[in-house]
């Protein structure tokens, strides 16, 4: 593997992820429990949008040839995606949705603060501005679980389902291989397994303060970086890509 | 064309602070922050712009606003997107702050940046665009554009748009 195609995996992988939850963000559009936090799910499928666009673009240069931004969105397989499990897994109810938010966020907050330090300038100017986003919803979510876990005897027991039901897609997260080594060895890339404890400990302490229990002994699934994936991610790539697929080349 | 000896910055920057933001008119896009340094060369007019929050709908207003300002100028320019330094609200002119008050959104509170990992924010006196009262509620984090959050003022019950510091 050369370093460009190590970069490109790598890109892929973090651009991905924003995309599949800026999906599944972009569904509780118009779906809301209030009209407040419809606006607020759609602020935060905005940013992610955002976030894969400024990667998707580094990409479409690292590639070259006919690789555009929306070639990548719209024109690859869902074995081509590489986006964490835990972005894929469907929004079930507002809790589920809000604890599979979280804990993807605090990750992204500790991966991006370590990606800023990036040798590769244009990575750590990515992750300099998604740090100051993600932050917002990592506050957000963290902020509902609680009220969630610590509100009434029906939340508390679906926020606590949500968090046994997810757990198993969280150390996939973390994973890392040869695109990983590669790049970490020249500066560029984040050893995910360095911020792992303070993952964990953040994500700890907001679920003690919501009178919930973190799961254990749970079996974990891997293999997004593989771009192995749950059921989920096809239906999902249906819906997105429907138009391109059906009306190739279709524009505003 | 030899654009160095035809058109001066001053006139670029005057052009660019004719460019409303497409979201709040009432500032303009220098005034926002976004354009961060302009060069002039021979051939064309580079502009740095720095986008506010990456999924911002209107990135794509400023660009095409940038292009058909300048077109009526006959001057070409090249816009590149920038993304560190990443934007903040420090970058707010003073004057700008004093018209988005005038234009019912408040001002981001200085000092105050509501970046704290999780919940050490800390409580901030956010003052009612109407009626100026500080006692005013947060009631959400994100409000009716990425830049803003939604909060409503206690004393005169009027609900209100933030301009939130990053």
């Amino acid at each position: 593997m050369t370093k460009k195609e190590a970069l490109i995996n790598y890109c892929l992988r973090i651009a991905d992820s924003s995309l599949i939850l800026g999906q599944r963000m972009a569904e509780w559009c118009t779906n809301g429990p209030t009209l407040e936090e419809d606006i607020a799910l759609s602020n935060i499928s905005l940013d992610l949008f955002g976030q894969s666009r400024i990667l998707y673009e580094y990409v479409s240069e690292l590639k070259g040839g006919d690789t555009t931004e929306d070639s990548l969105a719209f024109k690859r397989n869902e074995r081509e995606f590489y986006n964490r499990l835990i972005t894929e897994r469907p929004n079930g109810n507002f809790g589920d949705t809000i604890v599979r938010n979280f804990l993807f966020d605090v990750f992204c907050y500790y991966f991006y603060t370590e990606l800023s330090k990036s040798t590769d300038e244009r990575l750590a100017a990515f992750a300099e501005k998604s740090l100051k986003e993600v932050t917002y919803h990592m506050r957000h979510n963290g902020e509902w679980i609680i009220r969630l876990g610590d509100g009434t005897e029906e939340s508390h027991e679906k926020a606590q389902n949500a968090l046994n039901n997810v757990w198993a897609y969280t150390d996939d997260m973390f994973e890392m291989d040869t695109t990983d080594e590669l790049l970490i060895s020249k500066g560029i890339a984040v050893d995910l397994k360095s911020f792992k404890d303070k993952w964990f400990t953040t994500v700890e302490d907001v679920i003690n303060r919501a009178t919930l229990i973190v799961p254990n002994d749970v079996f974990m699934h891997k293999g997004s970086n593989e771009g192995q994936h749950s059921e989920f991610l096809g239906h999902l790539l249906c819906e997105m890509q429907y138009l391109q697929r059906s009306y190739p080349e279709a524009t505003w | 064309m030899n654009l160095t000896t035809k058109i001066s910055e001053d006139l670029v920057w005057s052009i660019l602070k004719n460019i409303p933001d497409p979201e709040i008119p009432v500032i303009s896009i220098v005034e926002l922050g976004v354009v961060r340094s302009i060069v002039i060369t021979d051939e064309v007019v580079h502009i740095k712009i720095t986008p506010t929050y990456s999924g911002c709908p209107a990135i794509d207003r400023f660009v095409d606003d940038i292009k058909a300002s300048f077109k009526r100028h006959e001057i070409p320019v090249e816009i590149e997107f920038v993304y560190s330094p990443a934007w903040t609200t420090a970058w707010l002119t003073d004057e700008a702050k004093v018209k988005l008050e005038k234009y019912g959104i408040a001002p981001p509170v200085e000092n105050s940046e509501d970046k704290g990992l999780l919940f050490q924010g800390g409580p901030k006196q956010v003052r009612c665009p109407q009626c100026k009262s500080t006692n005013t509620k947060l009631v959400s984090q994100f409000g009716s554009t990425a830049c803003k959050a939604l909060y409503s003022c206690n004393d005169c019950l009027e609900p209100f748009d933030y301009f939130k510091c990053i």
